[in-house]
């Protein structure tokens, strides 16, 4: 595949590049990939650069988009990637276990295989009313929470606080569909489009002031790809922090556990909501709260995002996995707290592999505040 | 003094002025075709005839050549004479009669129509050139050879002349152009470069810098003017109307006292052939900054045009640190300035040339100055590529240029094909600097520049008392960097001046 | 009304103008305006020929106003007004057409810029058949200046217009002198320490008969114009007069915990190049108690960087790297120094030769822009690519040094606000001109000294400081200033002294005459802006030079 470099370079301005390297100095896979997204530029903006069909390690990325955050030039490095990557889903040159997920959610609204039907069963008892009735907050569970029973806990504990808060709240059902934030970031832009097309008239219409997600990824291209119109986008992690703050929500119980607490990528690097995750561990009656080195800015990326939960990327013997749940054991603490569904399933995947299931717990706080309140 | 009267118009002239000259001087207009202020007159066109009335007789002279000796009448269109030039004019026209001069002169006078049989010459045996050879520039290597029909400009014997010294001032009298020098001679004409304008443009042994110069007043070259190397010529003079020009015009060597010094002399750019690897002055698509800048001015030779070899260059390189940070040509030291000037030049060319593709080779880029990193932002985002790597060497490729260079992070050797390479040479101090040191007696530090008292906290002071340094002589700077010295230099010479009024008046 | 007897000059100005303006046909259409006597086109106008053909016109034709058609007046229009004024026409009576930046610059097509280069000169014409001869004014100036920041830079400027003579104060915030440089240790290339030098120029400042210090002070209140401002220090009582005021407030340094990802304030290991100063002064280096093995210089650490804000350079960082890897290298020669960096730019004198000498003496440069900082054990790790090797590292180091930029510091906006002083893009004072007036301010009489107006190093401030010292002490020298001489003038048979000229105008020129009870323009104070002319009921005064007969005029001109 020819790849017309000038285009590149102009469609993605990488022309501002100075080619520092802060973007590969701080990439979490750098160290053992051939992805080197500097070089990449370079040799767009120099014209050599060669045929992108059979770069394996372009999946490796996991779009925590640190390389945006921090070049001195304002160049997005990531938007390359992803841009290369709609090169090769045009040319359907893609990994086969993302074209199986890509599938699943234009069939069925989610990549996990699942029918479109079952996506409200997880709710079934818990008396939820429809988005569509009209509703102040609505609640977007998102796919791996709705289908994953690993993760359904989570999207129960959290229509549980709205409920016991009072919250006049809702959800989609089953006329929920995948956000499209991995679908986007996988290179898939036509499908994204027609995600974001269907999608954001279905979420203005029913209403709502404030959208409230479980999932770091559906917040993140909610809040900055939808262009939304008068309503307010939020984790639950913020309103969680607010209702303990207004005093709606009080703990009754104590978690005897010493907690620290993983920042995702999409919450934390991408969208600096730092505060609020840690504001509702250490309200937990009982809770010691430590935390790791690498935190905040700094935290370690899963390599969940960016379509990894769907590809496996070159290198895997050395998951940043493994080096994260090592960091959090190394605390000292008995739980790693995260706030983001595929950060739960592989660090957990992580513990099991380690073999620290006796040392480390993987919860969300949504978990943990279920246990408190 | 002579009383004469022109068309009626009474004048009183010295004895011996030429009726032209009279004429001119009351305004009157009579045609010429051989005539030139710096010539003395000829004869030849006849054209200037006009009929003068003396002792009731009148007879037809020509006004070019005849001195009024007594009193006169002259007509300078009397119905004879009117004739008469037409007649020339036709006689002139048949021979010369694709001459556009020629034609204007025939259109003006009304003659239409051609009896004789209509010939292609260029000359029409003015001698304008032949004088000018003769009694300005003293060589006489062309004459009027031959006789009758045959007569004809030429060197003696129609073979070239060893007398020609190239000078063109034949070609340049010349109305019709009718003469070449390759006629004449087989030497080179060398024509003088003009220094402000890079070698670029050509100029005169008595010139105009350039527009804006300050004083605009012409100055001559006094290794090049023939009158200085000859003794001959002197036409200047003869146009000069204010009389203002001073052969013998000498140094003046003025006795100051002075209770400060200022010393602001400036710098040098090395000559780029000290690196020979670029190919400068052995390909003529390699140009230095300074030349460049002349180029892309609108007062410059290509009217700011990018042209060079006569096209638009497509593929424009940029070398940055040529003889810089290079200890082999003795300039260890950063020059400073090429970094962002390259930039601007870089952007200068996007400007005029859309569809070029700039690159520029660099090491380090040393964008330093207020709005200077953002202004580097900014030329990037016009699609100007910067290439990290010093390049090594040009060479030619059929008719374009290679830079051979190592791009450090594609760490890879590449080759760039160029149609105009641009050196960013380096500052260094001026060829004089040690004369002047010595002269003023103040240091130099080891980069040849002139040394200040302290180079941290004294930055403006020379290791004498009361002789200060500005600008470049004391090292590379930019504009604002060097205005700020100069006022700092003043500073400096104010305290001092205010110490001896404050003294003399205590 | 006398017959105006106008000149039109209209200038080629080279090919600025003549290349997109039909410079004949403008001139040509001029020739036929009411009023108009001659009107030429020349080259350049404002060259000694061109000057010249105003002063020949004057003399032969009797004008009586003079129109020049060419760029803006704030280029020459002091050059025109003195040409006339010299051929015997008052300066009052010159008036510019902007034809350059106004037209020829800005747009392309030649028949719409020559058309509307018309209807400029057109204007201008109609203008000048109303002008009225102006005074030229000048005012004493007091003695004396102000500098404001006792640093370096106050210091420098200070002395030299203490030395030729003027009295001088200077306003410190902080209880010492010297700023930022007495923090320093040795300052490159010559690896002295300051203390050889800063304390004697402290000393000379303090036992100079000529200078005041006030430290611990601020300026507080600034009234007046250039020759005669009245200063209100927190420290004195009384207000006073000065001639001139120079800003040297120094700068900010940046703040490295704006960079998260370096874990300043996290980490012991990382501290920051002006803290690495005082250590270096004290001779301790060690971290944690020992003594460190690897040393990396992170550059750039809130510099040349958009996202945050602060795009620009700070110009002394990769100097300030390369002293302070010598000198650490001097005294632990057996520790490894690594420098990471985007650029290294060594420009200054013996700049180059230094960055050479660091290299020899065994500092490692890498290039490759530090990304992040976490711990390892009691170690750091940076983690960097080498974008040469085209490899990340996780480099480990036992401390790791920041080099932070600088900034505007954040009361700038205060003295910004008290000297009505712009400010550039980077938040630094802004210069009149970024090339030839590095030192001038769009205020009169209000200079600019050090790293107020950007980051530069000792010498550059020093001689910046010197020009600040040089361009008030001419005001002081000559004793006297020009003040505007378009200046507003009330007609006391129209006021009917309802004040509203007093309380809009902002330099406190007009007053209402208690005797006669009309109002009165002191003309010193005026500025010439304009707005008493506007809002005054009764139209009882009037600016001059643009009178409403005037500017209709004007307006009638374009819209005909």
């Amino acid at each position: 595949m020819q790849v017309d470099t000038l285009e590149l370079s102009q469609k993605f301005n990488l022309y501002g590049c100075i080619q520092c390297g802060k973007c590969v100095g701080g990439c979490p896979v750098s160290m053992k990939t051939a992805l080197d997204v500097r070089f990449l530029i370079y040799e767009a903006l120099v014209g050599v650069l060669p045929d992108p069909t059979h770069m394996e390690e372009l999946w490796d990325c996991t779009c925590c988009f640190t390389c945006v955050e921090r070049c001195p030039k304002d160049v997005k490095p990531a938007e390359l990637i992803i841009g290369l990557r709609s090169l090769l889903v045009e040319s359907g040159t893609i990994p086969k276990t993302v074209t199986d997920a890509l599938q699943g959610i234009f069939r069925q609204g989610n990549p996990l295989g699942f029918a479109r039907e079952q996506r409200a069963d997880w709710a079934k008892d818990l008396n939820i009313k429809s988005a569509q009735e009209g509703c102040e907050l609505l609640y977007f569970v998102g796919c791996t929470p709705a289908y994953d029973l690993r993760l359904q806990p989570v999207a129960k504990a959290l229509a549980k606080t709205f409920q016991k808060a009072g919250l006049d709240f809702g959800t989609l059902g089953i006329e929920e569909t995948c956000c499209g934030n991995e679908v986007r970031r996988v290179g898939e832009q036509g499908l994204f489009e027609m995600l974001v097309e269907e999608g954001k008239p279905l979420l203005e219409s029913t209403g709502a002031k404030q959208i409230v997600t479980i999932s770091p990824h559906c917040f993140n291209t909610f809040k900055k790809e939808y262009g939304l119109s008068g309503m307010q986008v939020s984790h639950y992690t913020q309103v969680v922090a607010n209702l303990l703050e207004a005093g709606k929500i009080k703990f009754g119980g104590r978690v005897e556990k010493k907690v620290t607490y993983h920042d995702p990528c999409f919450l934390g690097k991408q969208n600096h909501i730092f505060d609020e995750p840690r504001a509702i561990l250490q309200a937990i009656p009982g809770v010691k709260f430590v935390e790791m080195d690498r935190i905040r800015e700094r935290s370690l990326c899963c390599e969940g995002g960016g379509g990894r939960m769907w590809v496996e990327g070159t290198n895997m013997e050395e998951r940043l996995a493994f080096q994260r749940v090592q960091e959090a054991v190394e605390t000292g603490a008995e739980v790693l707290a995260v706030a983001c569904p595929f950060c739960l399933l592989t660090l957990e995947d992580a513990v099991k592999v380690k073999g620290l299931e006796d040392k480390l717990r993987v919860m969300d706080i949504m978990e943990l505040v279920n246990m408190a309140l | 003094m002579i009383q004469v009267t022109i068309d009626t118009h009474p004048i009183e002239v010295e004895e011996g002025t030429t009726i032209l000259e009279a004429a001119q001087r009351l305004g009157i207009n009579i045609p010429t075709l051989c005539h030139h202020p710096a010539l003395e007159p000829y004869g030849a066109c006849r054209l200037c005839t006009v009929e003068i009335t003396q002792n009731g007789r009148s007879q037809l002279v020509t006004s070019c050549n005849y001195p009024i000796r007594r009193e006169i009448e002259v007509q300078t269109a009397s119905e004879k004479v009117v004739k008469g030039r037409r007649l020339l004019a036709e006689l002139l026209l048949a021979r010369c009669s694709n001459v556009p001069k020629v034609q204007e002169l025939a259109a003006s006078l009304g003659v239409t129509q051609v009896r004789f049989e209509p010939h292609d010459e260029l000359c029409y045996l003015c001698g304008l050139c032949v004088r000018v050879c003769r009694e300005r520039i003293g060589q006489s290597a062309i004459s009027f050879v031959g006789r009758g029909v045959d007569r004809q400009v030429g060197p003696p014997f129609l073979k070239f002349s060893t007398d020609c010294i190239a000078c063109g001032a034949c070609a340049f009298v010349c109305p019709t152009g009718a003469i070449q020098l390759k006629d004449i001679t087989d030497k080179e004409p060398r024509p003088l470069l003009s220094e402000f304008d890079m070698g670029l443009a050509r100029r005169g042994n008595i010139y105009i810098p350039f527009p804006q110069a300050v004083p605009k007043i012409p100055v001559i070259d006094r290794e090049h003017c023939l009158h200085y190397t000859l003794g001959r010529c002197e036409t200047c003079e003869v146009f000069c109307q204010a009389k203002a020009i001073n052969y013998d015009q000498e140094d003046e060597f003025l006795d100051l006292d002075a209770d400060a010094i200022i010393v602001a002399t400036g710098f040098d750019l090395i000559d780029p052939r000290t690196k020979p690897e670029f190919g400068y002055g052995v390909y003529p698509n390699v140009l230095t900054g300074l030349e460049f800048e002349r180029l892309s001015s609108a007062s410059g030779p290509t009217m700011g045009e990018i042209i060079v070899n006569g096209k638009k260059p497509k593929d424009v390189v940029f070398i940055h640190c040529v003889g810089s940070r290079d200890p082999h040509t003795g300039v260890p030291y950063c020059s400073r300035v090429c970094c962002m000037y390259t930039a601007k030049h870089a952007h200068l060319v996007r400007d005029k040339l859309p569809e070029a593709n700039i690159t520029a080779f660099y090491m380090d880029v040393r964008a330093f100055g207020k709005g200077y990193e953002e202004f580097y932002d900014r030329v990037r985002h016009e699609r100007i590529l910067y290439r990290r790597g010093e390049p090594s060497e040009v060479y030619k490729r059929g008719d374009r240029l290679v830079v051979r260079a190592e791009d450090t992070l594609l760490r890879k050797s590449i080759e760039v094909e160029a149609d105009m390479i641009v050196l960013a040479t380096a500052v260094t101090p001026r060829a004089d600097t040690a004369a002047m040191a010595t002269l003023l007696g103040i240091e130099r530090s080891p980069d040849g520049f002139f040394q200040e008292a302290h180079p941290k906290f004294r930055p403006v002071e020379s290791t004498r008392p009361n002789i200060f340094l500005a600008g470049c002589c004391q090292g590379p700077k930019d504009i604002p960097d060097t205005v700020a010295q100069a006022k700092a230099a003043a500073s400096s010479a104010m305290v001092t001046l205010s110490r001896v009024s404050r003294s003399r008046t205590a | 009304m006398e017959q105006p007897r106008i000149g039109v000059y209209i200038c080629h100005c080279g090919f600025n103008i003549a290349a997109t303006v039909d410079v004949e046909a403008v001139a040509e259409f001029a020739r036929h305006l009411p009023g108009v006597t001659i009107a030429r086109n020349y080259m350049y106008m404002c060259s000694e020929p061109g000057q010249n053909l105003i002063k020949q016109d004057i003399a032969e034709y009797g004008l009586k106003s003079v129109v020049v058609a060419s760029c803006s007046p704030r280029m020459h229009e002091p050059t025109f007004r003195k040409a006339a004024q010299m051929g015997g026409v008052n300066f009052g009576r010159v008036e510019m057409a902007n034809i350059r930046e106004q037209c020829s610059w800005v747009h392309k097509d030649r028949h719409e810029a020559t058309e509307k280069a018309k209807a400029l000169v057109a204007s201008a014409v109609a203008k000048a058949a109303y002008l009225e001869p102006l005074e030229q004014r000048e005012v004493g100036v007091t003695s004396g200046a102000v500098v404001i920041g006792g640093g370096v830079a106050g210091l420098v400027a200070a002395l030299d217009v203490a030395d030729a003579g003027y009295p001088t104060y200077i306003v410190e915030k902080s209880d010492h002198l010297g700023g930022r440089v007495a923090d320093l240790n040795r300052t490159f290339p010559e690896l002295e320490p300051v203390s050889d030098w800063l304390p004697s120029v402290i000393e000379r400042v303090q036992e100079h008969p000529n200078i005041a210090v006030f430290l611990n002070a601020r300026v507080e209140k600034v009234e007046g114009y250039v020759g005669n401002f009245r200063v209100k220090v927190s420290e004195r009582p009384e207000p006073f007069s000065v001639g001139a005021m120079i800003v040297a407030t120094g700068y900010n340094v940046f703040d490295p915990k704006r960079k998260p990802e370096f874990g300043y304030g996290r980490y012991p290991q990382v501290v920051t190049t002006l803290e690495m100063e005082k250590r270096l002064a004290e001779g301790n280096l060690t971290v944690n108690g020992k003594t460190p093995k690897d040393i990396v210089f992170v550059k750039c650490v809130g510099s040349r960087d958009v996202q945050l804000g602060n795009p620009y350079c700070s110009r002394v960082c990769c100097m300030v790297s390369a002293k302070q890897a010598r000198l650490i290298k001097e005294q632990l020669p057996d520790s490894h120094v690594t420098v990471f960096y985007m650029d290294v730019r060594t420009f200054g004198k013996r700049g180059e030769e230094f960055y050479d000498e660091a290299r020899n003496a065994g500092i490692l440069y890498r290039r490759g822009n530090a990304a992040e900082i976490y711990r390892k054990g009691d170690r750091v790790v940076v983690r960097v690519e080498d974008t040469f090797l085209r490899r990340t590292l996780e480099h480990e180091a036992d401390l790791v040094v920041l080099a932070v930029g600088m900034e505007a510091r954040e009361d700038v906006t205060d003295i910004a606000a008290l000297l009505k002083l712009p400010r550039s893009a980077d938040g630094f004072f802004l210069e009149a001109h970024p090339k030839l007036r590095p030192v001038d301010t769009a205020v009169d009489g209000v200079f600019l000294a050090g790293c107020c107006q950007g980051p530069k190093d000792i010498p550059d401030t020093i001689a910046q400081a010197k020009a600040a010292a040089s361009s008030s002490l001419i005001p002081l020298i000559r004793g006297k200033v020009p003040v505007e001489s378009a200046t507003a003038v009330s007609d006391p048979e129209l006021c009917a002294a309802c004040g509203m000229c007093v309380d809009v105008c902002p330099f406190g020129a007009p007053s209402i005459d208690p005797v006669w009870n009309v109002s009165v323009v002191n003309a010193v104070l005026c500025k010439g802006c304009g707005t008493c002319a506007a809002i005054c009921p009764s139209k009882a005064i009037r600016l001059q030079h643009f009178t409403p007969e005037q500017i209709l005029a004007q307006v009638d001109a374009l819209v005909w």
